[in-house]
């Protein structure tokens, strides 16, 4: 807990609606975030049970810094994933960390299944599981209105929650956090929906002094200038992350037609540009943030004849654009947020949703499946199909829908076109076909993302290509972003969050660490998911990159297989490596609970009293 | 001329709560946003529009009127001081404001209400919130 030196963590058993509050000592060197977060997941996971076994754990944590400094608004969830059956890690802003923090958690692990469907609530005098019976089945946006309606504290509160599809086991389900952001990727929903779990709104108001107020606030200021006066976060608010859309389709990279091709004729019409003209309608930010990259997009839809409108808005980023555009065959920015609106209704990870619909078209047009499974034609550019076949998979329709609902790699297994469905170790891929850093850099990634490693940046960047430091700056970016993880800072922020900047801000608030610190703390990290990777299954070597990303040219020309997979080897030689460093805590730490803790040597200076022991 | 906070923009708000975090933490050296002299709402959720509830600065305040030990005392061109040594934390104030712009502060048993300094405004990101002068009387 900020300001203390230990952690506070609150479980809940959902099953017997039990509670139990632990302040612990002993994880402060995984400084919070996700380092918090994979050690309480390291604790409580259950490798040979099914990531739906209601015994596995839901861990929620914030970070070292959350809410004290701008920027720093994100909340991490690991659990199991059912889509990759391995480490789920995802990440969502709004205002969930602000209200965690002021509830008075640095993080929440969730275990049991309820008897019958509930919502958690937390504030910083209550816990309590209330009933959802009546809420089951409710979409996204109807369940977050019936929970504002009942519970106070707006302002001060975050209402998470799924829609249909995380009920009905979707492997990608996610979890909507506040309207517009997202745990999307890896199937939090369908973990949520396997226990009973249908939202959990937190309010935070309590008081939290600060200790020493000039030396704090001076290095806020500092930062807070730094993302207001500079041009390093403009782009974000500007036109967003949209802006890309053109780049990356002008260099071959923007994933398109089920990856077919790197550039979509139609991407004048589905630019960054194209929805600031024709959609954005309002910019949003996620508490602590004074940058505000929430674009909100609205279009006016006719449901009936006779001049008969509504107003469709959502939240859209270069994200969506490529899985339910580009990827997709969608040729304007209308049906773009038609199609989101869907997917946010139902409660599905945009990527995967996209990505899986993308194989399915290319399986419907070589006749692997038929009208009968896809109960609705699918055809590029077709959004009204597309609109019809999510509502199918969010609801399980019937048995294709329901294998569909289970990732494009397992689709692929049974009905064929394993080529062509485009995951990365078994997660769909991101919007970046841009060379060797964004393939080999998701495959290794820890949870199989673009963000675990920033590999498309390392491609973007790089002019010549050299496979040796492609791969080294992964590795080090990955560890790095283990430790930021843990602050938790928006990764849109890393420009501003040097380590220089890190340090300042953490010791400002107590914390006496120096830069070797950070380097200790972030492989630390990296070591406790690789173990958790590896309990739950995980090889890098094991591998297999379905045969479409060779094919198709990338922004740096076509990749070559070989050099790929040798690629993967030299990384896995880094982990190697990684692991076999011994941290003197790792041990130690590894052998301690919750009911016995053990005094370790720690990272963080007690207020006034040099180093604790 | 004296300044006051006007809340005159906040069509260009994007709910970041900067303004709130800045006010606890320069008034109350706190971090809880129930320390707050200002509160950014929306109704409706996040899909409403945002709506700043903070001292509109009466000339005539209500809140002062409704304070029966003179712990409220006016401030030139409008608005209130709270003398906190001569609060008895009865909430009169609270009920009076009918911009329901004074808060409450269950910690120390006092009302909030905006002092206009000025320190939200300086942090607003987008100028959503302004010092304007007005006249002293």
């Amino acid at each position: 807990m900020i300001h203390e030196k230990y952690m506070r963590i609150l479980y809940v058993d959902l099953n017997t609606g039990k509670i139990r509050i632990s302040q612990r000592e002993d994880l402060m060197p995984y400084l919070g975030g996700v380092g918090l977060a994979s050690k309480l997941l390291e604790e409580s996971m259950h490798p040979e049970l099914d990531a739906c076994h209601e015994d596995q754990p839901i861990i929620f944590a914030i970070g070292a810094g959350t809410w004290l400094f701008p920027v720093l608004t994100k909340t991490v969830a690991m659990f199991r994933s059912p889509l990759t059956n391995e480490l789920g890690e995802s990440y969502a802003g709004g205002r969930l960390a602000m209200t965690m923090l002021m509830a008075g958690y640095d993080a929440i692990v969730l275990v049991g299944k309820a008897p019958k469907p509930v919502y958690l609530q937390v504030s910083n005098n209550n816990v309590a599981l209330k009933d959802a019976r009546a809420m089951w089945g409710l979409n996204s946006e109807d369940t977050g209105r019936a929970i504002r309606e009942r519970e106070t504290g707006g302002g001060k509160r975050s209402i998470i929650r799924i829609g249909p599809a995380g009920e009905n086991n979707v492997s990608f389900a996610s979890v909507c956090v506040d309207s517009y952001r997202h745990f999307g990727r890896l199937g939090l929903g369908a973990v949520m929906g396997s226990k009973n779990l249908k939202a959990i709104s937190v309010l935070g108001g309590r008081s939290m002094h600060i200790t020493d107020t000039p030396k704090y606030f001076k290095v806020y200021q500092k930062i807070y200038k730094k993302c207001t006066s500079t041009d390093m976060m403009s782009k974000y608010h500007d036109a967003g992350t949209p802006i890309n859309v053109e780049p990356l389709n002008a260099s071959g990279g923007l994933p398109t037609l089920n990856m077919q091709s790197g550039r979509f004729d139609n991407v004048s019409d589905i630019s960054g540009e194209a929805f600031a003209k024709k959609n954005l309608v309002r910019k949003l930010a996620c508490t602590g943030c004074p940058v505000g990259c929430i674009h909100i997009g609205m279009y006016r839809r006719e449901f009936d004849k006779g001049h008969e409108y509504e107003a469709i808005s959502v939240s859209y980023d270069y994200e969506l654009i490529f899985a339910l555009g580009s990827f997709l065959g969608i040729k304007s920015s209308d049906e773009i947020i038609a199609i989101i609106d869907e997917v946010e209704e139902t409660g599905m990870d945009a990527m995967s949703c996209g990505v899986c619909l993308g194989w399915a078209t290319e399986a419907y047009s070589a006749g692997l499946i038929n009208d009968e499974q896809t109960l609705v034609p699918l055809a590029f550019g077709d959004s009204h199909g597309y609109i019809e076949a999510i509502r199918y998979l969010a609801k399980g329709e019937n048995r294709f829908y329901r294998d569909l609902g289970r990732g494009s790699q397992y689709v692929s297994s049974i009905y064929g076109g394993s080529e062509y469905a485009m995951h990365i170790a078994g997660n769909e891929m991101p919007g970046y076909h841009t060379g060797y850093g964004a393939l080999v850099g998701a495959a290794v990634g820890a949870r199989h993302s673009h963000l675990c490693n920033g590999g498309y940046s390392v491609d973007q960047s790089m002019k010549e290509f050299d496979e040796d430091v492609v791969v080294k700056k992964i590795f080090d970016e990955e560890f790095e972003r283990c430790m930021t993880n843990s602050l938790i800072m928006c990764l849109f922020a890393r420009k501003i969050y040097d380590r220089e900047t890190i340090l300042e801000a953490l010791n400002s608030i107590g914390w006496d660490l120096k830069d070797d610190d950070l380097t200790e703390i972030g492989k630390r990290i990296y070591r406790t998911k690789l173990r958790i990777k590896k309990a739950y299954g995980f090889r890098q070597k094991a591998v297999k990159l379905p045969k479409r990303f060779f094919e198709t040219p990338s922004m740096h020309g076509q990749l070559d297989e070989a050099t790929t997979y040798r690629m993967i080897k030299k990384y896995s030689e880094l982990t190697d490596a990684l692991m076999a460093e011994t941290d003197p805590l790792d041990q130690q730490l590894q052998n301690i609970s919750a009911e016995q803790p053990v005094v370790v040597p720690g990272v963080k200076k007690a207020a006034g009293k040099g180093k604790n022991a | 001329m004296p300044k006051k906070l006007k809340a005159s923009e906040m069509n260009k708000c994007i709910g970041c709560f900067t303004c709130m975090n800045i006010c606890s933490i320069v008034n109350k050296q706190n971090h809880s946003l129930s320390k707050s002299a200002i509160k950014v709402r929306t109704s409706g959720g996040m899909t409403g529009r945002f709506v700043a509830v903070v001292c509109i600065a009466c000339k005539d305040p209500a809140c002062m009127e409704a304070c029966p030990s003179g712990a409220l005392e006016k401030l030139p061109g409008g608005g209130v001081i709270l003398k906190p040594e001569k609060c008895i934390g009865c909430r009169k104030c609270e009920k009076a404001c009918i911009m329901q712009a004074v808060f409450f502060d269950e910690e120390t048993n006092t009302p909030i209400i905006c002092r206009h300094c000025g320190s939200c405004a300086r942090f607003c990101p987008h100028q959503c919130l302004n010092m304007m002068e007005v006249s002293a009387e």
